[in-house]
């Protein structure tokens, strides 16, 4: 328990120091609010499928859990090169606790950007339709920081060093987020690619953030859960089983 | 008559009560067809001070991760404090310390933060921890920096602090890997005074590698000295003197092991187990 604390509170302090990291973090999704907020808004409108702004934001909020939990989970190849890994690998306490202090602190991080984010799209004219559905919006923060942090944990457990990062970021983070549906409306898509989407865990993640913000859901909350907790479910498993076969 | 000596060791401690706080029973560790270290046997006693030598690729690190639970050995037996290493890894790590080879610390938080997270991991009781921490960081003179952050320090700083978390959790068994490389005379002489008296006033079985033979031969009670995965002597540095009829351990080393270079990347865990990882591709 104190391991799982500890290991929590750690991830924070970190990122509270780190400024830059801070505001390199909420720079991005602003910048994609913005862009394509407004630059695509119109068109979107005259397509008859509403405000973009509505539509997009959920999505920008997934976008930025994806890569803040990912990250997190990553970053035990800085521990690693930086050597704090071996201090908590030698110590009298079960990975399994490490691993979860970790995923746990991750996640936090992730969900408070989310809602820094959102926070952020209020002022450039987001609406939250659902003030109801709130705290479901909330779970599914949570769900899709949890799954992704474990993710990137599983990952970084094989990793050794920064060198497959730029693979992660091309073959793995960028095509979760793009063929998510955080972009662009669903209906009305090419058959396989519409199969694509749907295998995409983040997919649900973003419609049910999508569905209890703004009420417009496509796969339904009750499969989004489903789906989500699952993969969550799996992902920590994994993330488990491989972050205790690390060898130093 | 290594063998002998060690031998002998074993059986004077079952009768002695001084007991032996380490004990490596024909240890061996593969990696793939590469043997690491081949079949070694010693034991090293309670308050002893035991340098473990050898040059690079010689199976030391190799050694020392499977003494402290980081790497699982292919056969012999190990047990430290009277605990077999592969029966629990828990109740081993909670009796001994380590100071790796490179550092292990976290650079984004403070030293106080760093001893802390240290006792909570080791279960260090929360009333006790402070004081603790205060009484070690004041012994390795970094109490007046216990706030600043960790990359703010140099590197003998940082070996400093790093010995200090090491004796937090009151380990009877101390791991030091190369603790005073790439630091200049003053702070390994600095160090090895921390150490000496540490091993004196906590009763604490140290258990050193080092590349400085002077140091050995100068602070450790016993010295075994490792070459090519195999143990050539366990002795004290005196006796191996005598024997290799040498002025010096160093020229004693240098006798025993050879005057061949090493090739640096040949042999060490890290690269052997880089090497099965490509194989495996």
């Amino acid at each position: 328990m104190g391991a799982i604390h500890m290991m929590w509170i750690r991830q924070l302090k970190r990122y509270f120091r780190s400024k830059s990291r801070i505001a390199g973090s909420l720079g991005q999704p602003l910048l994609f609010m913005l862009a394509f907020g407004f630059g695509l808004g119109p068109i979107f409108q005259k397509a008859g499928q509403g405000n973009y702004i509505e539509f997009l934001v959920p999505g920008v909020v997934a976008m930025t859990l994806l890569f803040t939990s990912i990250f997190s989970g990553i970053e035990i190849i800085w521990d690693r090169q930086f050597g704090f890994l071996k201090e908590t690998l030698v110590a009298p306490v079960s990975r399994l606790s490490i691993m979860i202090g970790r995923t746990l602190g991750g996640a936090t991080l992730a969900v408070m950007q989310g809602i820094f984010v959102m926070l952020l799209s209020l002022i450039i004219g987001f609406k939250i339709m659902n003030i109801g559905t709130l705290f479901l919006a909330l779970i599914f923060m949570l769900l899709i920081a949890l799954a992704f942090t474990a993710l990137g944990t599983a990952i970084a457990s094989r990793m050794q060093d920064f060198q497959g990062f730029q693979m992660i970021m091309n073959f793995l983070v960028m095509p979760l987020f793009f063929l998510s549906g955080a972009m662009f409306p669903l209906d009305g898509l090419p058959k396989a690619f519409n199969i694509i989407l749907r295998l995409n865990p983040l997919s649900y993640g973003v419609d049910g953030l999508r569905g209890a913000l703004t009420g417009a859901y496509y796969y339904g909350p009750a499969l989004d859960l489903i789906v989500l907790i699952s993969v969550a479910a799996v992902f920590t498993v994994l993330g488990s089983i491989l972050f205790s076969k690390i060898e130093v | 008559m290594n063998k002998d000596y060690i031998k002998s060791s074993v059986k004077d401690s079952a009768k002695n009560p001084l007991k032996d706080s380490i004990v490596v029973e024909h240890l061996s560790k593969k990696f793939g067809t590469i043997t690491a270290v081949d079949d070694i046997s010693f034991s090293v006693k309670e308050g002893e001070i035991f340098a473990f030598l050898g040059p690079n690729g010689a199976g030391k690190t190799t050694t020392i991760k499977i003494l402290t639970t980081l790497l699982d050995q292919t056969s012999g037996k190990v047990s430290l404090n009277g605990i077999d290493t592969t029966i629990s890894k828990d109740a081993v790590r909670e009796g001994f310390g380590i100071v790796f080879q490179d550092p292990s610390l976290d650079e984004e938080l403070t030293a106080f933060e760093n001893m802390e997270f240290h006792g909570i991991l080791y279960h260090v009781p929360k009333d006790l921890l402070k004081t603790r921490i205060e009484e070690l960081l004041k012994f390795v003179e970094l109490w007046d920096r216990k706030d600043h952050f960790v990359k703010t320090f140099s590197g003998g700083m940082k070996r400093r602090l790093e010995i200090a978390r090491g004796l937090l959790h009151h380990p009877k068994v101390l791991f030091l890997d190369e603790p005073t490389t790439g630091l200049d005379p003053q702070t390994r002489n600095h160090i090895w005074t921390y150490i000496v008296q540490l091993s004196k006033t906590e009763d604490i079985t140290v258990f050193f590698t080092t590349h400085y033979i002077e140091e050995a031969e100068k602070i450790a009670q016993r010295v075994a000295i490792i070459d090519h995965g195999k143990i050539l002597t366990v002795e004290t540095p005196k006796d191996i003197m005598k024997k290799t009829k040498t002025k010096n351990l160093e020229d004693a080393f240098i006798k025993l092991t050879g005057n061949n270079l090493r090739d640096e990347d040949l042999g060490t865990a890290d690269q052997l187990k880089n090497r099965m990882r490509m194989r495996r591709r």
